[in-house]
């Protein structure tokens, strides 16, 4: 029996459809058959982050989580932040505080960043490193990534 | 190879009756695959999408908790992280923020790792999971549901599909503390759950202690004398040394489990204590007691 699945994707508000084996998981059925690759394959064992998108407005660990489980519901990825040619403000403010520097982290601290405002617009610093807690970083020492969430937050919510 | 998705608890049961597996986040099951640990089932259900298993249901008596409901959920909920505050410490302290969307206390449940965070507390609250098939529904106890390391008394067509527990008596509480050591996707190093009942002199009038990363499965803790909050929670510390049979692997060895966790047990019944006494004692109590390197 062939283990290949047909079924549809919406990611970022665009329907795909996607013809994929059924055990494969969102993160490569994103980057490979909707050809989205703004989502980072890192650990591939749900430790890291890189892989984070939006399902619902939550944070999913897109390597461990059935693509086919994802059908029927809303998958945010980091292309999906822009706001027509605007930059997100997390996006902006992450480039002006400096909290880039190889970037391989940014999509994933970018999408937990923006379920953990949506949750709370003014968290406290404490407050934002538990919502980028899942998010791991081997550059920045973290503190720069912080301090975008809270300019944006600031910026959002004066 | 097969995959649905169930939105009732009826269809759930009816594909578990020809072989298929439920998955509801996928954290253990995608991940387990993925290591080797058990391929991934050919025949898969899945049971996120299931509304009555996502209930809370609150009466007098206590409280039904749907095995869907997630970790996020059980640390936030009003009632859970007041009147039931161990699990809550438990379910805030599982994986990362998006572990806890996607994991469920089901799925925690069912996954019967001996290293679970929420395992301990539900010991010690007394929960019992509701197991349904096709043939009918029964409740079993945690000591009789966890055999060993990711294996349980259910069979294989039977659904978890909801923990009970018992409302605690006035004066009682719960808590749940585990030694990591960092504070994010970690894993209990050794754990510790105790529910206390403080009697109207102030002494500890009912205690319970159970113990996590220590045993093939979360273990209860026995024998454990009544007298002043201090007095019990030594008493405490003493037996989970003792009864705590741990392993030595990567990330702790034998001997050094065997001490915290008894350290672990002496503070998971002060908390609880404090708690039961009306003090506030943030969920998890892990932060306030300031376990786990900073961030």
């Amino acid at each position: 029996m062939s283990d290949i699945v047909n079924y549809h994707l919406t990611v970022n508000g665009v329907d795909y459809p996607v013809n994929a084996a059924q055990g494969r998981n969102l993160l490569s059925v994103i980057r490979t058959e909707v050809g989205l690759t703004g989502t980072k394959e890192g650990c591939d064992d749900c430790e890291c982050g890189a892989c984070m998108v939006l399902l619902d407005g939550q944070p999913v660990n897109s390597c461990s989580f059935l693509a086919v489980q994802a059908q029927g519901r809303a998958v945010t990825t980091v292309e999906g932040l822009q706001q027509g040619d605007e930059m997100h403000p997390l996006q902006r403010n992450i480039l002006e505080e400096g909290g880039v520097q190889c970037g391989f982290c940014t999509p994933g601290m970018l999408l937990s960043a923006t379920a953990l405002l949506e949750r709370n617009p003014s968290p406290t610093e404490e407050e934002v490193r538990i919502g980028l807690s899942g998010n791991l970083c081997r550059c920045t020492g973290y503190a720069k990534i912080v301090a975008a969430v809270q300019r944006t937050a600031a910026e959002l919510h004066p | 190879m097969s995959f649905t998705i169930a939105t009732t608890i009826d269809e759930a049961l009816q594909a578990l009756a020809t072989g298929a597996r439920p998955v509801a986040g996928g954290s253990d099951l995608v991940v387990g695959a993925r290591h080797g640990k058990a391929p991934l089932p050919e025949h898969l259900v899945a049971i996120d999408r299931i509304s009555e298993l996502q209930c809370i249901d609150v009466t007098d008596l206590g409280v039904c908790i749907g095995a869907g409901v997630n970790h996020h959920i059980i640390e936030h909920h009003p009632l859970l992280s007041n009147a039931f505050a161990g699990l809550s410490d438990g379910s805030a302290l599982v994986g990362s923020p998006s572990t806890r969307n996607v994991g469920t206390l089901g799925g925690n449940v069912m996954n019967s790792s001996p290293a679970m965070d929420t395992g301990s507390p539900l010991m010690v609250l007394g929960a019992e999971a509701e197991l349904r098939s096709l043939r009918g529904s029964r409740r079993v106890g945690m000591a009789d549901l966890w055999t060993g390391p990711g294996r349980h008394s259910a069979e294989a067509d039977e659904l978890c599909v909801a923990i009970h527990i018992a409302m605690p008596a006035s004066r009682s509480n719960s808590a749940y503390l585990r030694l990591e050591y960092r504070r994010s996707m970690e894993i209990a190093v050794v754990g510790a759950a105790a529910a206390v009942t403080i009697a109207d002199d102030g002494s500890v009038s009912a205690v319970r202690v159970a113990l996590t990363a220590v045993a093939p499965t979360i273990i209860e803790v026995t024998g454990i004398g009544l007298g002043s909050v201090a007095e019990v929670a030594a008493a405490a510390a003493a037996a989970a040394s003792e009864q705590a049979r741990p392993i030595s692997d990567v990330r702790a060895s034998d001997k050094y489990r065997r001490h915290t966790v008894g350290v672990m047990a002496r503070r998971a019944v002060e908390a609880a204590a404090r708690r039961a006494l009306g003090e506030p004692v943030s969920v998890p109590v892990n932060r306030a007691a300031g376990i786990g390197a900073a961030s």
